[in-house]
Parts: structure tokens; C-alpha cells; sequence
């Protein structure tokens, strides 16, 4: 039996437990995928550190964090095709890594720079969405028309990321309804962090799980322990595998909830000392996805202190390398501002855009911009 | 009377024409597809759809869950993939649901990923009062959608520039929300030509020409404009009658070049009078023809209430008695 055809009540899937131990089957990952795989969550995770220390210091703006999910975001990114798509919401930076979008990119969006979510016309990934579950029903619009585009047939599975607290929201029932009718080939990616801002999981549903809450739409719902990067990347593969090439009868869509916790505030707005208790939070660091993989990976002899000590450096030197382009890129233009808008700007636009330079070239740059 | 289906010219009702349209281009481009709540089998509850389903098909003309944001936020998935959907929502009233999808998503996708995505999808809906609907199926909001930057806003008045407008939305790269006034669905009918054709997106059209007062408007308003001009136009009152067509973005030069030959103003619309398009036009009068001008501008409007219960319809919605009025506060002052 698949291990997605699990009653979505029953106990989480996982590989691995909290000492990295082997509980389950170990996908089919060679060494070095076993090492990048490590490689990305350190990366996530030192990236993340860094960005709520920019943020803390006035170098950037407000920003969601992702410590504790690494294993969740990691796992699933990777088993992402190429032609693949990954829907993200807004805390996706680490999936958004393996999917090939530069970290400058995310530091430059978060920065207040559109062009930090101009994705690469190589990478398929859609742009950061941040009203809650509003991408879900574009992932599903998304599956849907590679399907008719393709006579029913598809090549590629479409990846959409959402939180516990989008589980509520009406374009989540409407999205995954729609991928339930029309048979699309999706997998919702649900990272149940425990915590909606302050308001906690048994506060948005009675259900016993979320991942149950596909049984209404018509597929299948799992439960993974997202902060095991090898049951989490079994599952998605498993999930995206379906979504393409279904066995006869075999519903495409799957919704996966990926139980997890975020370790620290939902943004750097936000303060969650106010909600949870520090005991919690300790309880859950326990479970810390990554040292659970490294010792999983020195057991089958795959790291040594070493390698470890080499991937922590060039870890460090990637994000600081990333830091140091997105702080030097310049201002964007704000003509950029009257741009894009449509692909044609109309009469009305044209004359703002000049009157706009009109005025800033009048007054200069000193008069429109803060200290 | 019949007409031969070979003649290149057929007389429709502007519902018809909505029809033709999405035929017509569904034919010549195999990206579009109609999408909502009844447009397959039922071929819609204002029979926009009649028969497409059984010509193209239900991948092409899709019967949907009900679900506004659904349907909307699909099509907008489904537009960045590259196909050009045209979700119809059934009454402009239901729009509410979905309208997150519209303002925070279809509107500006292609500025927040800086062009990489882009939302050829031109979303559909009846909207106006006067046909003794039910509570909120005779509301009026374009306002909503033309404050939106992002969306165009189009609203056709005649089954010709209904054809054809709807033919460009389509073709446009743009989102376009295109508002159906369903007074006048039925109300009349126009030539049509069999064929393709496109009514650019963005020009007014100059319905009667005058030399006294401009009349500016739009939609199922046009007609009683128009009616009122001519009753005028017996007592000596010559009123120039310019149907904008689309709303969003607006022929800001044919209204200017309109008033400044006639130096009076009266706009007529359906929709509330505060924060209505009304507003917008006379703010555009005062930027660029102010000098011109010999009266205070007159909006002759829906009154700034929810839409009433049909009973007292005829009484809210402008009508050529109130935009005579209009127009004569405007001549005499």
C-alpha cells in the first residue's frame, strides 16, 4: 500500500526519528543528494538567522522566518522535478533555494524591491502570494491548464505551500474542490507550524487533522512529520508521482500536512512570548530537523566532522556573498513604479510617469527620500 | 422575417453578440475558454453561452463548482500558464466572493512579478439594474474595478461594440473586467458583422453630435441620454452624446475635445453619485479644460443608496426625464 493511501488519522509518516534513527524505508537518494539535502537546510537555516539580524538592525524590512521548517521546505523542494511548479506563499525562501531562485532575490523582495520576486524565466516558481490562501486555487487554475494544454495528459505536477491557519480560508475549500472536480494534478503542501500568528491549530479547525480534510474533496490526505526532510521528500515524490501518472481509478490530487513547528515569530512584527510558552518551543527543538539528519548521515559514514565544518563555511560565505549583492544593488528606478502595470501603459499612466520625473527631477532625490 | 446565414451582416440583441463573440474567437483561438456557474450545458442564466458547449466542448466551456473566488482564482492560474480564460460570474453582484482573486491577484500579477507573469483573462459578468431582479443582482460598482490599477474596465452599449470590444478584451494582454449591461441585453437589436472584428479598448465613441452640452456616459445609460437629447433638441438644445465604452482607462481626450467645443457638461450614470466615475469625469474637466467652462458641471446618478427592491427601481435609476433635467440645469445656468 501506497503510504499515501493511509487513513489521514493515523499516526505521521517518517523515516527518521528525533535521533535519526531509521524507522522507515530511506527513499532513493544517492550520497550527494543526501548531502545537499543537508547542505540547503544549513544554508536555510543560517540564512534565516541572518535575515531577522538584518531586519533587527534597520537592513531590512519586515520578514517572515523559517527555522524549524528546513526539513519540511528542503525535503519537498527537492522532489520537484524540473519541469515541475512550486506555488509558494511568503515563507518559502528555503524551498525557493532548491528550486534555483537566488537568495539575493529574496533578501532584495523583502527589502521592498519588486524585483526580488521577478522569478528567472528558467525556474518554475510563481510569485510570492501574501494574502492568506490566495494561491491556492492558482495552483489548481495552474494544474488545470497543463492538463487541458495537454490533452489530459500531463508532465508536470504543481507544488502549492500554505500554512495551517490557510486551512480556514475559503480559497483553500474552493481550490482544493476545484483540483478535486477537474482531477488536477496538484499536491497542497499544508506547513502546519502549530501557529497561525497567536492563534493556535485547535483555533482553526475541529478537525482531528488537517490532513483528513481531503477525504471531503475527494483524494487523499497524508500526514508526514515535517521535521523529517526524508519522510517529507517520500511523501511529496510519492504525491507528485500520483499527480502525473495516477494508477487506473487513482485520484491526482493529494494534500499533505506536514507537521512542524516555526520557532520564531511569524514576522519579525510579531512577538511570540505574548502566545506560547518557551517550554513549548524547547519541546519542539528536539525534533530540530537538521541535527537529526546529520547523524542519520554520519551513521551511513556519508559526513564527518570535516565535511560538516566545510559545509558550515561555505554556507556562511554564501549568504554573506548574498547579503553583500542584494545591500549593494542599487535603489530600483521608480519610473520602474509606472512599468509592468500593463503591458502598454495607457494615455493617463504616461502623463503621471512624466509628471512624476518632472517633479523629481525639480527637487531631487534628497526631497522624496527618508534618511 | 429570417435572414440568410450566409449574409455577412446578422441582427443581434447584445446578449447574442456576447455569444458571437465568444464563438467567434474561441473558433479562431484555441487558448480561450469560457468558464463558470451554468455557462455549459445551460448555456448561462442570460443564455450568453447558448450552444458553445456543444460546439467546443466541456474543456472549453467549463461548468465550475459555485465559487466566485474559485472560479476567478483558477483563471488566474490558469491565464499565467499562457491559456485566456473567461470566467463569467452571473450577476455582477457575486462578484464580492471573488473579489480578493481581482484586486489583490489578477490586477497585479504582472507588476509583482515584473512581467514574468502575465493574465490574458478578460472576466465577465451582467451588471445594472432595471430588470426587476432580486436583491443584489442589479448592482452597479465599476467604480471598484476602474480604481483598480491593473484591471481595464470596459462596458459596451451596442450589440456591434459589443462584439467587438469583447473580441479585443480577449485579445488584450491585460486582465479586462467587461460589465454586460443587462437592461438592454434584449432591449434592441444591431448589425453584426459575421465575421472577426476588434473595437479598440480605450475610445469613446461620439453617439450624437452637439453643439450646446456634452453628455457624458456609459452602458444601458447611453440610450436614455440619447432619447433625452433628442426630446431636447425640439425646444432648440443640441446635446453631443459620448458613450465612453470603456471606463478604465478613460478617452480623456475625446471628453476634453467634447466639452471644450460645447463648454457644458452633464454626466449620467447608474451607480451611486459619491466616488462615481461621475466624480472622475468632471475632476478631468477641471485639470484640462477648466477655462472652457460655462456651467457647473450636472450628474445625473443612482442616488447613494443600496440598490432598492425592484418596486422602487424606477425610480433610482436615471432616466431620460432626470437627464433632460441635467441637461437643462446645465444649458440654463
Amino acid at each position: 500500500m501506497s503510504t499515501l493511501e493511509r487513513d489521514p488519522r493515523e499516526g505521521k509518516v517518517q523515516v527518521l526519528d528525533e535521533d535519526g534513527g531509521v524507522v522507515g524505508d530511506v527513499p532513493d537518494l544517492d550520497d550527494d543528494e543526501l548531502v545537499e539535502m543537508y547542505r540547503n537546510m544549513k544554508l536555510a537555516r543560517h540564512f534565516d538567522t541572518r535575515a531577522v539580524s538584518l531586519q533587527r538592525q534597520g537592513r531590512m524590512g519586515t520578514y517572515p522566518p523559517l527555522s524549524g521548517q528546513e526539513g519540511a521546505q528542503v525535503g519537498s523542494a527537492m522532489a520537484l522535478a524540473e519541469d515541475d511548479w512550486m506555488v509558494p506563499s511568503y515563507r518559502e525562501h528555503a524551498a525557493a533555494v532548491v528550486r534555483g531562485l537566488g537568495l539575493t532575490k529574496t533578501l532584495r523582495y523583502w527589502m521592498g524591491d519588486e524585483s526580488g520576486n521577478q522569478v528567472p524565466e528558467d525556474a518554475n516558481i510563481f510569485t510570492v502570494a501574501v494574502p492568506i490562501a490566495s494561491q491556492i486555487p492558482h495552483a489548481t487554475g495552474m494544474a488545470w491548464a497543463d492538463k487541458l494544454q495537454n490533452d489530459g495528459e500531463t508532465d508536470a505536477g504543481f507544488l502549492c505551500y500554505f500554512g495551517d491557519g490557510a486551512t480556514s480560508e475559503g480559497d483553500f475549500h474552493e481550490g482544493l474542490n476545484f483540483a478535486g472536480v477537474f482531477d488536477t494534478p496538484n499536491v497542497f503542501f499544508c506547513n502546519n507550524n502549530q501557529w497561525a500568528i497567536s492563534v493556535p491549530r485547535e483555533r482553526q479547525t475541529a478537525s482531528e487533522t488537517l490532513a483528513q480534510k481531503a477525504v471531503a474533496y475527494g483524494f487523499e490526505g497524508v500526514r508526514v512529520d515535517g521535521m523529517d526532510p526524508l519522510a517529507v521528500y517520500k511523501v511529496t515524490s510519492e504525491a507528485l508521482e500520483k499527480a502525473k501518472s495516477p494508477d487506473e481509478g487513482e485520484r491526482r490530487p493529494t494534500l499533505v500536512e506536514a507537521v512542524q513547528y516555526r520557532y520564531g515569530a511569524h514576522t519579525t512584527a510579531d512577538d511570540p512570548s505574548v502566545y506560547r510558552e518557551d517550554e513549548e518551543v524547547e519541546r519542539w527543538k528536539a525534533k530540530d530537523p537538521i541535527p537529526r539528519l546529520e547523524k542519520f548521515l554520519r551513521n551511513q559514514g556519508v559526513l564527518d566532522d570535516e565535511r560538516v565544518g566545510a559545509i558550515e563555511e561555505s554556507v556562511e560565505e554564501e549568504v554573506a556573498a548574498a547579503i553583500e549583492e542584494a545591500e549593494s544593488s542599487a535603489r530600483p528606478d521608480p519610473g520602474l513604479m509606472f512599468e509592468n502595470v500593463y503591458e502598454e501603459m495607457p494615455p493617463a499612466l504616461v502623463e503621471q510617469a512624466e509628471e512624476f520625473a518632472a517633479v523629481r527631477e525639480k527637487y531631487g532625490d534628497e526631497a522624496f527620500l527618508e534618511e | 422575417m429570417s435572414t440568410q446565414d450566409t449574409q455577412a451582416t446578422q441582427n443581434l440583441t447584445l446578449v447574442q453578440s456576447v455569444r458571437d463573440a465568444l464563438g467567434t474567437e474561441m473558433e479562431r483561438d484555441e487558448d480561450v475558454l469560457v468558464m463558470g456557474q451554468d455557462v455549459g450545458k445551460n448555456g448561462g442564466v442570460f443564455r450568453a453561452t447558448e450552444g458553445l458547449y456543444d460546439e467546443f466542448g466541456g474543456d472549453r466551456v467549463v461548468d465550475t463548482p459555485l465559487a466566485e473566488s474559485g472560479i476567478i482564482g483558477t483563471a488566474v492560474g490558469m491565464a499565467a500558464m499562457g491559456l485566456k480564460p473567461v470566467p463569467e460570474i452571473q450577476f455582477s453582484g457575486f462578484m464580492y466572493p471573488g473579489f480578493d482573486q481581482i484586486v489583490s491577484h489578477m490586477s497585479r500579477l504582472r507588476t509583482r512579478s515584473r512581467g514574468r507573469f502575465t493574465l490574458p483573462m478578460v472576466l465577465r459578468a451582467p451588471y445594472g439594474g432595471g430588470i426587476r431582479a432580486p436583491e443584489h443582482h442589479s448592482e452597479s460598482k465599476e467604480a471598484f474595478y476602474a480604481h483598480e490599477a491593473g484591471l481595464k474596465v470596459v462596458i459596451p452599449s451596442t450589440p456591434y461594440d459589443t462584439k467587438g470590444l469583447l473580441i479585443s478584451a480577449m485579445r488584450d494582454p491585460d486582465p479586462v473586467v467587461f460589465l454586460e449591461p443587462k437592461l438592454i441585453y434584449r432591449a434592441f437589436r444591431g448589425d453584426v458583422p459575421e465575421e472577426d472584428y476588434e473595437v479598440p479598448i480605450g475610445e469613446a465613441a461620439v453617439r450624437r453630435e452637439g453643439s450646446d452640452v456634452s453628455v457624458f456616459t456609459y452602458g444601458a445609460m447611453t440610450r436614455p441620454s440619447l432619447e433625452a437629447a433628442e426630446e431636447l433638441a425640439e425646444d432648440g438644445v443640441d446635446a453631443e452624446v459620448v458613450d465612453l465604452r470603456t471606463v478604465s482607462p478613460m478617452d480623456r481626450k475625446a471628453i476634453v475635445e467634447s466639452f471644450k467645443k460645447t463648454g457644458r457638461a452633464c454626466v449620467v450614470h447608474e451607480a451611486p453619485k459619491t466616488g462615481g466615475l461621475a466624480g472622475e469625469i468632471t475632476a478631468i474637466l477641471q485639470e484640462e479644460a477648466l477655462l472652457y467652462q460655462e456651467a457647473p458641471v450636472q450628474r445625473v446618478t443612482g442616488y447613494d443608496v443600496p440598490y432598492p427592491l425592484y418596486a422602487m427601481e424606477d425610480y433610482y435609476m436615471p432616466n431620460a426625464a432626470r437627464v433632460a433635467e441635467g441637461i437643462t440645469e446645465a444649458v440654463e445656468f
